[in-house]
């Protein structure tokens, strides 16, 4: 039979990796069809709602729960006391500490837990809450971690003093762990012996990942059949389906945890929450379904902050500019809990990865976390685990380090970097770097931009601002990042002792259409479009008939869930590993259909050919159809195959930014004029989406420089409680972004591929504020803190005599 | 961001509201567009156990332009301001300043009778009124009265409006000459950090007359006659400007919040004020 169509054609129809696909999520989304947890809608389903702290520390003498309890429609109100049998009053955190479900006693952050009322209707939950009358003794409070440290209050009185914690011993009471990686002492005498030194302090504040969709969840206890059924915003389901089992002691197979679609995550969904837990035992209590979602000031006060590091750095090098050593030192401000989502053996994520994209020979890294009057939390805001923190601080050095040696910053990147022959890198703080091509990156997106021609602008701006002939200085912001994705490996990175493989199940159906079921889960990254793309080059079958599912742990294989750009190098990593499975076994049916050898016949982008005969094929959809219905010597029937994946290395996306932006020293207000970023992910899935992540991760990145945070006053108020305050960009705030790729396979990820959502996010926050500090570099600016809203800029004018 | 318990009216003509708020007292509000009460009722930051709808009213809305006057009636959006040519023909500067209220969708709902009545200091509207001289209209059980509106303003959520009247309308004189609204603020759908409201007549190359008002630098908007007196008879020059500025510095009185300090907020105003004049003077 002759082809009609040609390869070409075959290759489009399957709408596999490197196609700009369309997103088959947004049907639903644009639709306004989508289904996210406060869609769902269980008969006779109760609603829960808090009694929160209103002081950020504070003994509670005593709950009464009287008149609350008297409202119809009120069916229960519960308060520690009331979890304390079950043991579950406190839960452990992600970190190795516990943290309280409801106030046990004291209060230790405006905005926690205190109790729980459950109702009839959400209305009425909502005013049993004002009805509930608690009795507080107001403490001293500390907010400020060096304070802290120093302070006879002591925050946790759970705690014993003297023992050491999840991490090793503790200092003072106030004190949670010291973490460090590297040599100090080497790193001190390459530093003392210098010849130049660059130091700088920096406070990366404390902010927010604000997905659109609160956290929230629905628990159901069906008590006939004894299982349970949980549907809640979870960037990691099975997880929590196991953290449930052994918290309530339901075994886990009785337990079915649902992700529906999530309204976006950013590292904030994947904390257990005491809302979570105390729908569940409510569910437990009534015999029937009850609901818990938070509210926007719910979720910026009480779930997931993230960054509130203190950071300082030394870094030495040549006269010439060759970085010799870098010394880093983090207060890192846990809050009242250290409930911080990192894996296991890693209290400060991977802000090890702090010597950046630099050959640097010798580093130190100190992190001492501290107990505070805050919200817990201490999650990776769309990064890898304290990746941007790192990332910010490596940039912010690199600009410091220029001023002293009165060079160009990005002459001085330039002859730091780690060279292409250099890769695989093991970095001094340990990391393996697993390939890049970081010159070919800079220098392209520096002709792009005319950096010369910038400069040149630049200087001629200065020189007019100095002769009154404007008010708006030139800053270009200049970053250069080295992203850590995909964790695993499981001897390295574990969560709660569940180790961060991830996984893919085939099901080929007869009719060669298929469905596969992976352990990561979606919160907008648009997987069922991107992972049917990889499969459909993989098996063959175009990634309009495959299916793919995720978020259900009845039906999807164990996984770790979505976060620290994990999917792709991970249960991406799975599916290719899966459908190769699919086609060694569909290329030993196609063999038995042409009566050739196994080793005769050939994969060719859909179909099975004989060598040197192409004229002679087995279609993958004839393949998939003989797979059910033709006995075949030596081979079950059916086309089926699963994968659990445990990467050999993290991946190590990288990119190069450049920002340029006027700056009006009078108002403080910012222009951004344009921002170039050239991202190299590895092997590209789909472009669209790809430049969709960029654009997402850029704009967070905006926000989180030029003015998102959550602050607190001297009494632990939270002061940026609602979206009038606290920073959320909207497209008139949001530049026009130009893109940009270069493309550096991962040498150990089965198609090359090294994610993607996070990397704008981790790259765009130093090249914002790189931006905003180099306007001010020729009057004298060293650092200065973000977030650079307008009146902080303004006061940098004002501190460098800018305003006459 | 639950409202308490609250009894929903929508009575069809201004006796019903009248004698809602006289039966209630300070139990009732009205609403308008909803998009500062809403918000505060939902907080439990306001209690209105008895809300009365002033939707279902007819004769509330509306602009219109005759005779040199403009009336504007409470109801009518921030949305019918942008869109009515012969109100940007006859006062172009409540276009320009209704374009930088929050967004397309509050403005679709937010209304200038609520914006003004509410006497929320951060609202745009109460200091561009009192730029313009405007007359606001009550009614109330005993009749229809005017207030000016550089009388209304007592301090933040406080005004001359008695519990048991509503706002129906505000009027006033067709601005001559140039105008500016220039408003700085950290995003869309923020109050202001600091923004003005300037309207220049000129004669003989010399300002003729002048109205400067700023907004969210006190507890009430801040008409400055002294700040207006500055230009008149000027060129307009460095020096009017700087005197105009003066003048206003004195009057306003900014807090620290969120937006920053008292420092930043008195520059940042004298910058918005500076360019509000340099713009009107240039439209004059």
């Amino acid at each position: 039979m002759k082809d009609e169509i040609t390869r070409e054609e075959r290759v489009a129809g399957l709408k596999g990796m490197g196609c700009s696909r369309k997103r088959v999520e947004d049907a639903r989304f644009t639709q306004g069809k989508g289904n996210y947890v406060d869609d769902i809608k269980l008969p006779g389903m109760l609603h829960g709602d808090f009694v929160r702290s209103p002081y950020a520390h504070a003994r509670v003498k005593s709950i009464n729960i009287d008149a609350a309890m008297a409202l119809p429609g009120v069916v229960a109100v519960l308060t520690a006391k009331d979890l304390e049998p079950l043991n579950l009053h406190w839960m452990p955190t992600l970190a190795g500490d516990k943290q309280m479900v409801l106030a046990d006693g004291k209060v230790l952050f405006q905005g926690q837990e205190v109790a729980f009322v459950v109702a009839s209707d959400r209305y009425i939950a909502a005013d049993a809450v004002e009805l509930v009358e608690v009795d507080y003794e107001e403490l001293e409070v500390l907010v400020d971690p060096f304070k802290s440290l120093e302070s006879d209050v002591v925050l946790r009185e759970d705690l014993d003093p003297k023992a050491p914690g999840a991490h090793g011993p503790r200092k003072h009471h106030n004190h949670i762990f010291t973490w460090e990686v590297g040599e100090e002492v080497a790193t001190n005498q390459v530093i003392d012996n210098a010849e130049v030194v660059a130091e700088s302090e920096m406070y990366y504040h404390r902010t927010h990942p604000c997905p659109l969709e609160t956290c929230g969840s629905v628990a159901s206890m069906d008590k006939v059949n004894g299982k349970l059924t949980v549907y809640g915003t979870f960037q990691a389901p099975h997880v929590v389906r196991t953290v449930a089992s052994l918290l309530s002691g339901i075994e886990e197979h009785n337990i079915r945890v649902v992700s529906p679609d999530i309204g976006g995550g950013f590292g904030n969904k994947v904390g257990v929450y005491p809302g979570y837990i105390c729908s569940i035992v409510a569910s437990i209590v009534t015999g029937v379904p009850v609901k818990w979602v938070e509210d926007r000031m719910e979720n910026l006060m009480s779930t997931a902050f993230a960054r509130d590091y203190w950071m300082k750095g030394k870094i030495s090098a040549t006269k010439e500019g060759k970085i010799t050593g870098l010394h880093c030192h983090v207060t890192a401000d846990h809050g009242a809990f250290d409930a911080c989502a990192d894996p296991t053996k890693f209290p400060a994520g991977f802000m090890n990865i702090c010597t950046g994209s630099y050959d640097i020979p010798v580093a130190y890294l100190g992190v001492d976390g501290v107990y505070t009057n805050k919200a817990p939390g201490g999650v990776s805001y769309r990064c890898s685990f304290r990746v941007t923190e790192a990332v910010y601080f490596i940039e912010r050095m690199i600009e410091v380090l220029a001023i002293e040696l009165n060079m160009d910053a990005a002459e001085l990147r330039r002859i730091n970097f780690i060279r292409k022959e250099q890769f695989p890198y093991t970095a001094a703080l340990g990391w393996e770097y697993d390939s890049g091509d970081y010159h070919t990156a800079w220098d392209k997106v520096l002709k792009a931009v005319d950096y010369d021609g910038l400069r040149v602008e630049q200087a001629e701006r200065v020189q007019a601002f100095k002769r009154g002939e404007t008010r708006k200085l030139m800053g270009i912001g200049l970053s250069f990042f080295t992203e850590i994705v995909g964790a695993g490996p499981v001897k390295n990175c574990d969560i709660l002792g569940m180790g961060m493989f991830d996984s893919c199940e085939i099901r080929i159906h007869p009719t060669g259409s298929a469905v596969a079921r992976l352990g990561t889960i979606s919160q907008g990254q648009g997987h069922a479009t991107t992972f049917a793309q990889i499969l459909a080059t993989e098996i063959g079958l175009s990634a309009e008939s495959i299916t793919i599912e995720e978020g259900d742990t009845d039906t999807a294989p164990y996984g770790l869930g979505t976060y620290g750009s994990r999917s792709t190098p991970v249960a991406g990593a799975a599916a290719a590993m899966a459908g190769r499975k699919i086609r060694a076994k569909a290329q030993m049916i196609a063999a038995y259909l042409l009566e050739v050898h196994d080793n005769d016949v050939e994969f060719d982008v859909d179909r099975f050919v004989v060598k040197g005969a192409p004229e002679r094929f087995k279609t993958m959809k004839e393949i998939a159809y003989a797979a059910y219905n033709q006995a075949i010597p030596g081979l079950e029937p059916g086309l089926e195959a699963v994968s659990y994946y445990d990467p050999p290395n993290m991946t190590y996306p990288f990119g190069a930014y450049v920002c340029v932006m006027d700056i009006d020293v009078d108002t403080g207000v910012p222009e951004i004029r344009r921002f170039y970023a050239l991202d190299d992910c590895g092997t590209r899935i789909n472009p669209m989406v790809i430049e969709g992540q960029i654009h997402g991760g850029l704009t967070e990145a905006l926000a989180v420089a030029l003015g998102q945070e959550i602050a607190y006053d001297d009494m632990g108020n939270v002061k940026t409680g609602t979206l009038m305050d606290f920073f959320l960009p909207t497209a008139w705030e949001v530049p026009n972004y130009e893109t940009d790729f270069t493309v550096t396979p991962s040498p150990h990820h089965p198609i090359g591929a090294k994610g993607v959502g996070e990397s704008p996010h981790v790259g765009g926050v130093p090249c914002f504020s790189n931006a905003v500090q180099d306007a001010f570099r020729p009057f004298g600016n060293r650092h200065t803190n973000m977030p650079h809203d307008h009146w902080r800029i303004w006061q940098t004018a004002n501190d460098l005599g800018l305003h006459g | 961001m639950i409202p308490a318990a609250f009894e929903y009216y929508r009575p069809t003509d201004m006796e019903g509201v009248i004698a809602l708020l006289q039966e209630h007292g300070d139990d009732a509000r009205v609403i308008a567009g909803g998009h500062s009460l809403i918000p505060m009722m939902k907080l439990r930051m306001a209690e209105v156990p008895h809300l009365i709808d002033l939707q279902a009213i007819e004769g509330l809305s509306g602009i219109t332009v005759a005779d040199g006057t403009i009336s504007i009636g409470a109801m009518t959006t921030q949305h019918d301001i942008i869109n009515s040519a012969s109100l940007a023909a006859a006062a172009p500067i409540m276009k320009e300043a209704a374009l930088q209220i929050a967004d397309p969708q509050v403005r679709y709902m937010g209304t200038v009778g609520g914006n003004v009545a509410n006497g929320d200091p951060g609202n745009d509207m109460p200091g561009l009124m009192q730029c313009l001289n405007a007359k606001f209209h009550l009614t109330g059980p005993d009749g229809d009265r005017a207030v000016d509106a550089r009388d209304f303003y007592e301090a933040a959520y406080m005004t001359e409006r008695e519990g048991e009247e509503v706002l129906t309308a505000v009027s006033f004189a067709a601005p001559v000459g140039g105008y500016a609204y220039e408003k700085q603020k950290r995003k869309i759908g923020d109050y202001a950090t600091a923004a003005a409201a300037v309207q220049i007549s000129k004669a003989d190359g010399k300002v003729a007359a002048a109205s400067i008002a700023m907004t969210n630098l006190s507890d009430t908007p801040v008409w400055s006659q002294t700040a207006g007196a500055a230009l008149v008879g000027a060129d307009c020059g460095e020096a009017a400007v700087k005197a105009a500025v003066t003048a206003m510095l004195s009057d306003i009185d900014p807090t620290e919040d969120n937006r920053g300090p008292v420092a930043f907020k008195r520059h940042a105003a004298g910058i918005v004020l500076g360019r509000a004049i340099a713009r009107a003077w240039s439209r004059a």
